[in-house]
């Protein structure tokens, strides 16, 4: 996908079970919002394969949109209508719609169902365009950014529902910057970043991914030139190392006591204090971090 | 609405039968047009005020307009500018904001064809038009007007010819400036062209009254409804080449609105 000459997806390739739930995770600006508009139809691709239940989004529109839901991520109400009366609407655009008193009860609409959309809080209007997405039962859902502007409160709500989805065999396709939705909710997550897949697997699969700890140094004063590699240098070739910012690194490697000494004594050698030190398990962020910092490398 | 209670959110998916997603959509635009102050302002309030004004001005002055009462003419001419008002100005200008604000967008990912959420657009316009009408007759018949009454069939069947005629000609303008411009230069020139229409557009005066100028005048599609207005409602004619002249704007805007139309 091109917009001019930017081009914000390019060799994407990725598939979604259905009944799933399927987390494309990237910063702002990495594509997801294109990647879900061009399975809503909403763009044709200049080139590859699009299909969704088996239908060409663009040229089969008509058939695949009763089946899909989607949630846009901000906007797509009138601005002086009433919160129950646009549910109301799209609902009776379907032949079989949920009913939308308790729909919107459940999603915590019920004190704003009087209330004209633009004067709805910004997670009010998130939730509605979320009941929006699901009054019609599709098959399918695409909601992009489910959770911005929702309080705590109202995103561990969403959480629940977008779960209980998955148990009722709705198929859900959501986008989101927040790692720690995307490793709660997902079934498959999908790593993105200027327009390329960087990474496919399952939180575990992705959080483990065959190295099994991760050492993160902290220091005092600035790193000296070089130091990703000497400190690589040091610890093997097994091992990865990947410079965070100034003051902190990310290491990668097996998990044995050894990489812990080594890391220590370079810091002695170089004469760098260490602020802190810490091991652990692969957090989403890390695997996120590690992989976009080989990409400004290379 | 009643529908499935959400004990479970099991797919049934399907669209509603299209007429139903057309009636609904035509009951909620025409809802929000007439709850719009702005919208109403243009639909009712400026027309009664032209319409008073204007019989009130040539009562004072002891106006005749080619041998007519002032009111017998100024209520088919204020008629056709309430139609104006709504098919055009207010049409462009919600359509112009819909898109702004993602409700095309948002209805583009709906069931909803483009031919429905058009057809629903053209079924409220004229529920609100219908709306107009019979809120300016009654003030007309209060001010005095009286229509012809030599030909009735001729009169009401030439009117509501034109009435059919003038809202497909503006809707289709109307729609079609949305489609190419931003919301809020669609708000400027829709006022804009609202204002020149209704002041130099031979809609509410007769365009013989303009002088030379009736010769170019009688192209355009406000002084087309004016004169057919006028001509149904006050010589109980059908003014062919006034509603020809308006079909060739509908047909003109709509293939351009067809070409231009899109959901964002």
């Amino acid at each position: 996908m091109r917009y001019g000459d930017k081009v914000a997806v390019d060799g994407l390739s990725l598939r979604v079970e259905r009944g799933s739930v399927t987390a494309v995770l990237g910063p702002n600006g990495a594509g997801k919002t294109t990647t879900l508009e061009t399975c809503e139809g909403y763009r044709r691709p200049q080139g590859g394969t699009v299909r969704v239940l088996g239908l060409d989004p663009h040229r089969q529109r008509r058939a695949l949109l009763p089946r899909i839901g989607v949630m846009l991520q901000d906007g797509g109400a009138w601005s002086g209508v009433r919160a129950m009366e646009m549910l109301d609407h799209i609902a009776a655009l379907h032949a079989h719609p949920l009913d939308t008193a308790m729909l919107s009860d459940r999603l915590g609409l019920a004190d704003c169902g009087r209330t004209p959309y633009r004067r709805l809080s910004g997670g009010q209007q998130q939730r509605l365009g979320l009941a929006m997405a699901l009054v019609g039962r599709p098959e399918l859902v695409f909601v992009d950014e489910p959770t911005a502007g929702m309080d705590p409160q109202a995103r561990r709500a969403t959480w629940e529902l977008l779960d209980e989805l998955r148990a009722d065999g709705v198929t859900v396709v959501l986008t989101t910057h927040h790692m720690d939705e995307a490793e709660h909710l997902a079934d498959t997550i999908h790593i993105i970043d200027r327009g390329r897949l960087i990474a496919s697997g399952s939180p575990t699969e992705l959080t483990s991914g065959g190295r099994s700890a991760t050492i993160r140094l902290v220091v005092t004063r600035p790193f000296p030139d070089g130091a990703p590699e000497s400190l690589r240098t040091a610890l093997g070739p097994d091992t990865e190392v990947t410079q965070l910012d100034a003051v902190s690194m990310l290491i990668t490697g097996p998990a044995d006591g050894s990489t812990l000494a080594t890391v220590s004594a370079w810091c002695e050698r170089h004469d760098v204090l260490p602020e802190s030190l810490s091991l652990g398990r692969r957090t989403l962020e890390d695997v996120f971090l590690e992989l976009t910092g080989h990409e400004l490398v290379g | 609405m009643k529908g499935t209670p959400v004990s479970t959110f099991a797919p049934r998916p399907g669209a509603a039968p299209l007429h139903r997603q057309v009636a609904a959509q035509a009951r909620m635009e025409a809802r929000l047009m007439l709850r719009n102050g702005e919208q109403l302002l243009l639909a009712i309030v400026i027309p009664v005020i032209v319409l008073v004004g204007g019989v009130a001005g040539a009562d004072r002055l002891g106006l005749d307009l080619e041998g007519h009462r002032a009111v017998d003419v100024l209520v088919p001419g204020v008629l056709a500018l309430a139609v104006m008002s709504t098919a055009f100005t207010s049409i462009a200008i919600a359509t112009g904001f819909e898109r702004r604000y993602g409700v095309i967008k948002r209805l583009g990912a709906s069931p909803l064809p483009r031919h429905g959420l058009l057809l629903g657009k053209v079924l409220a316009l004229l529920n609100v038009v219908a709306l107009q009408l019979v809120v300016l007759v009654v003030v007309g018949l209060a001010l005095g007007w009286q229509p012809t009454l030599d030909e009735p069939v001729t009169t009401v069947g030439s009117t509501v010819l034109a009435v059919a005629a003038g809202t497909w000609a503006f809707a289709s303008l109307g729609l079609f400036v949305a489609g190419v411009l931003r919301a809020e230069a669609t708000l400027a020139l829709a006022n804009l062209v609202y204002l020149l229409l209704m002041v130099g557009g031979g809609v509410v005066l007769p365009t013989s009254s303009y002088g030379a100028a009736s010769g170019f005048l009688q192209w355009l599609p406000s002084a087309a409804l004016g004169d057919a207005m006028r001509a149904a409602l006050v010589d109980a004619r059908l003014d062919a080449t006034a509603i020809l002249v308006l079909l060739v704007w509908g047909a003109v805007g709509t293939l351009l609105t067809a070409r231009t139309f899109t959901w964002e």
